[in-house]
């Protein structure tokens, strides 16, 4: 599976007539097995380019190549539950197919069971995030986006969570797209990292992470870390001048 | 407990009213009972009732069917609702006994006639609710379905209509005032039974105990159809809220 990302450009037309330009090209592939991590500042464009990819937007120039028999696992920037439907209803009615040992499972690793019959009104934003990634798992999805699937979160529950990612990432060939302004998820999660430029978003830098996400210790992490700090801090004194 | 308190305090009320103004005008509540039980025993109330409940079931389905599919599709397609908008508006500002009358001349004196006007009557109220309840639809939530590749009918069953049950319960509940009371006229103008021919009769003999012990019969049904089938329809639609405490 390989997903071709090639968008020449977005503009956007305002109430006052005037158009905007929301995207530069962008250019990137991933293929299954790969996390790719969009980095960029807030309103640089990320969502518009992840409706994009996702077929939600289909006005726009370029072009986007994925399988079309593709599954798409997705974890929106809120949870988008129903709220009129029970936690294990919400999972289902995305995956009619999922087996009971399968949920079960995704449930205890994402802590969810005690809430199997909630209604999503009657969770913390926290759980609702879980719910919303056990739904996008849940469809054993050949593509995962995520959105920001861990902003708001306080830093404990972040972490737990972004391990669970990790190891539901790890348990089958699916390729990832992580959306986030956290360097530091980007350097736990992700395999390539896309740094984007402001409005409009283009890609100023693409870095590899040569080491296998479960080797990755807190040494490695601190030290890719300093060396992406070097090179943003390069971007922004050269920002600064211009 | 309440509303029983409530309805003791309008018999009183009105038991007073008649001792003050007098019999002829307004019969106290034995009187207008021992008429409802006469129309009773004699199986003339039922049959009226029955057709008028017959009239109001099939208006009312008509139009609340019709409405909401005409509703939704103004709510989604920018087109339709640019080409059904003046109509929208004509309707809603047609009188009811402009309506009745036109289908009866046009159609005869018809049941078929009747049931057509009546149901022309409540059509644009469920229009404009639906389309309202459809232009306020979640696209979010759509986004989400079509993300996760749901088919559309199971994303038109979970995602959609339970956002429009809550349109769909007010425009059940002020629809079916509306059309109860404009069966009663269309029966009046032009059917041989039914609760407004009954009415019709009793207003030319000026007999007011029958002309309450039908009126009252039909408000009584009215108000079991009202808590045994729209109030639990919504109470179902909505038990997904999280309660006040």
């Amino acid at each position: 599976m390989r997903l071709e990302v090639d968008i020449t450009g977005k503009t956007f037309r305002s109430a006052a007539g005037g158009t905007h330009e929301v995207l530069a090209p962008v250019k990137f592939a991933l293929q299954s097995g790969e996390v790719g991590v969009l980095i960029g500042p807030s309103g640089c464009g990320k969502s518009t380019m992840l409706r994009i990819i996702l077929g939600l937007d289909h006005d726009f120039a370029g072009h986007i190549a994925r399988p079309p028999e593709a599954r798409i696992g997705m974890v929106f920037q809120e949870p988008r539950l129903l709220p009129w439907r029970s936690v294990e209803q919400n999972v289902r009615l995305a995956a009619p197919d999922v087996t009971e040992a399968k949920l079960s499972e995704l449930f205890r690793i994402l802590e969810l069971e005690a809430h199997r019959s909630h209604y999503p009104g009657e969770l913390s934003l926290g759980l609702a995030r879980r719910v919303a990634l056990a739904r996008a798992f849940a469809v054993e999805p050949d593509i995962l986006v995520l959105d920001e699937p861990l902003a708001s979160l306080d830093d404990a529950l972040a972490g737990r969570l972004r391990d669970e990612i990790a190891t539901l990432v790890a348990s089958r060939p699916v390729l990832t797209l992580l959306v986030t302004h956290s360097l530091d998820d980007a350097v736990r999660l992700g395999d390539r990292l896309f740094f984007l430029s402001p409005r409009p978003a283009r890609i100023v830098a693409e870095v590899p992470i040569g080491i296998p996400r479960d080797t990755r210790g807190e040494a490695e992490i601190a030290a890719i870390k300093a060396g992406l700090a070097q090179r943003t801090q390069g971007d922004r004194t050269e920002r600064d001048v211009s | 407990m309440l509303r029983l308190l409530s309805f003791s305090l309008f018999l009183a009320i009105w038991w007073i009213a008649a001792l003050l103004v007098g019999g002829a005008k307004l019969p106290s509540p034995p009187a207008v009972l021992q008429v409802m039980i006469a129309e009773a025993s004699s199986g003339a109330l039922f049959l009226h009732l029955g057709a008028t409940l017959a009239r109001v079931a099939l208006a009312f389905t008509l139009a609340m069917s019709l409405g909401s599919a005409i509703g939704y599709l103004m709510g989604r397609v920018k087109l339709a609702d640019r080409l059904g908008d003046p109509w929208l508006i004509l309707l809603l500002n047609l009188p009811a006994l402009v309506v009745i009358v036109l289908a009866y001349i046009w159609a005869g004196l018809t049941e078929a006639a009747a049931i057509t006007a009546i149901a022309i009557n409540k059509l644009p109220t469920a229009i404009v609710t639906l389309r309202e309840g459809t232009r306020a639809l979640d696209r979010s939530l759509d986004e989400m379905a079509s993300v996760f590749a749901m088919p559309r009918w199971r994303a038109f069953r979970h995602v959609v209509l339970p956002q429009l049950a809550p349109y769909i319960a007010a425009s059940a509940r002020s629809g079916l005032s509306l059309v109860w009371k404009i069966v009663l006229v269309a029966e009046l103008l032009g059917r041989p039974n039914g609760v407004g021919f009954e009415i019709g009769v009793a207003f030319q003999l000026f007999d007011t105990p029958r002309l309450l012990a039908y009126s009252l019969t039909f408000a009584a049904v009215v108000l079991v159809i009202e808590t045994l089938l729209v109030q639990p329809f919504e109470a179902r639609a909505n038990r997904w809220r999280p309660r006040a405490a």
